[in-house]
């Protein structure tokens, strides 16, 4: 059972990470852009 | 489309949660390997998963590749329609069909290259199939990663060992580096053409995808035969449940490629909004 948990647990760390990298690009995307924004304004 | 999202979020939550139900309460106890067989409701699926992306990932390439040149483009219409039916019809003409192929299965390949093609052509203009590619080879390498955690925590308890160069773990991993030096490519190259340099890359990537599908067949290999459409036998209540994660995960697929192609697209803009404002102030200084 160890290694069945380990391999579920380890399927949804990926996919956790990756959304997690999805989130913090947008928001550094989103930065830049009110940086922007602001400097135009 | 903006409430196309959440409602797809939701129903994903919800089909996740059921197919985690299914495979560890529902799916029967395979009797040799016991519980850690279930393993292969993630394992499997995955792999279907990334498979699909990564053949996504080739179409669009082709089409970004073919668009360069109009005359291109009309003639790879007549290349890909010609390619379906040849498929089609060789599926029911050559006989006996390669070990691992079935004429149903033929047909569906052939009807899904062209299905594919013409679709991504008509729904998506040069520049997006670029993004589309980068995509679904981004969502594709995440996909392969889980395949190669879970297949060497699944063989461990198995096979007694974590890892050994066969043809199908050896083209899997050689696969997942192809596509991880794609995105690699794509990362770091400055040049103005590193959208055709990596479309090229993909095209020649992909002949990869066959070649670990069909190992099992080709090659003597520790990896099991397969259970599906391959003259082995599934109980039906497993391949339930397989159907069911398959399904969860293409849906979950499709959500992260979306959220990803979104990303993209708005990066490219404010990507082009700062350079044609970089453009403009030299001027605006002047006057």
């Amino acid at each position: 059972m160890t290694f069945l948990y380990a391999a579920y647990a380890a399927t949804w760390l990926i996919h956790i990470v990756y959304l997690v990298t999805l989130v913090r690009r947008y928001s550094r995307l989103k930065q830049e852009l009110d940086e922007f924004n602001k400097k135009k304004s | 489309m903006k409430k196309a999202f959440p409602i797809l979020g939701v129903l994903t939550a919800v089909l996740l949660s059921y197919a985690l139900y299914l495979a560890l309460e529902v799916a029967p106890r395979e009797q040799t390997m016991g519980d850690v067989q279930r393993i292969f409701y993630y394992h499997v699926p995955s792999a279907w998963t990334a498979f699909l992306l990564f053949f996504i990932n080739f179409v669009a390439s082709v089409q970004y590749l073919v668009r360069q040149k109009p005359q291109t483009d009309k003639v790879a219409n007549w290349v890909v329609m010609a390619i379906g039916v040849l498929t089609c019809i060789g599926a029911y003409v050559m006989k006996p069909l390669p070990q691992g192929m079935y004429p149903s299965s033929v047909v569906t390949t052939g009807i899904a290259i062209v299905g594919f093609y013409f679709l991504i052509r008509k729904y998506f203009s040069e520049p997006e199939t670029d993004i589309l590619a980068l995509t679904t080879a981004e969502v594709g390498v995440v996909f392969c990663t889980v395949v190669l955690v879970t297949g060497p925590l699944w063989a461990r308890p198995v096979w007694g060992i974590w890892w050994t160069w066969d043809v199908r773990l050896t083209s899997t991993l050689v696969l997942w580096l192809i596509y991880v030096s794609y995105l690699v490519l794509r990362r770091f190259s400055t040049s103005g053409q590193t959208p055709v340099l990596a479309a090229a890359l993909a095209v020649f990537g992909a002949l990869d995808v066959p070649l670990v599908y069909f190992s099992i067949w080709f090659f003597r290999t520790q990896h099991p035969q397969p259970v599906i459409g391959g003259g082995g036998s599934i109980d039906k209540r497993m391949l339930h449940v397989l159907l069911i994660n398959w399904l969860a995960f293409l849906s979950f697929a499709v959500l992260v490629c979306w959220s990803r192609y979104r990303l993209e697209r708005m990066k490219r803009d404010v990507e082009e909004t700062l350079a044609l404002e970089a453009l403009l102030e030299p001027r605006s200084s002047v006057r």
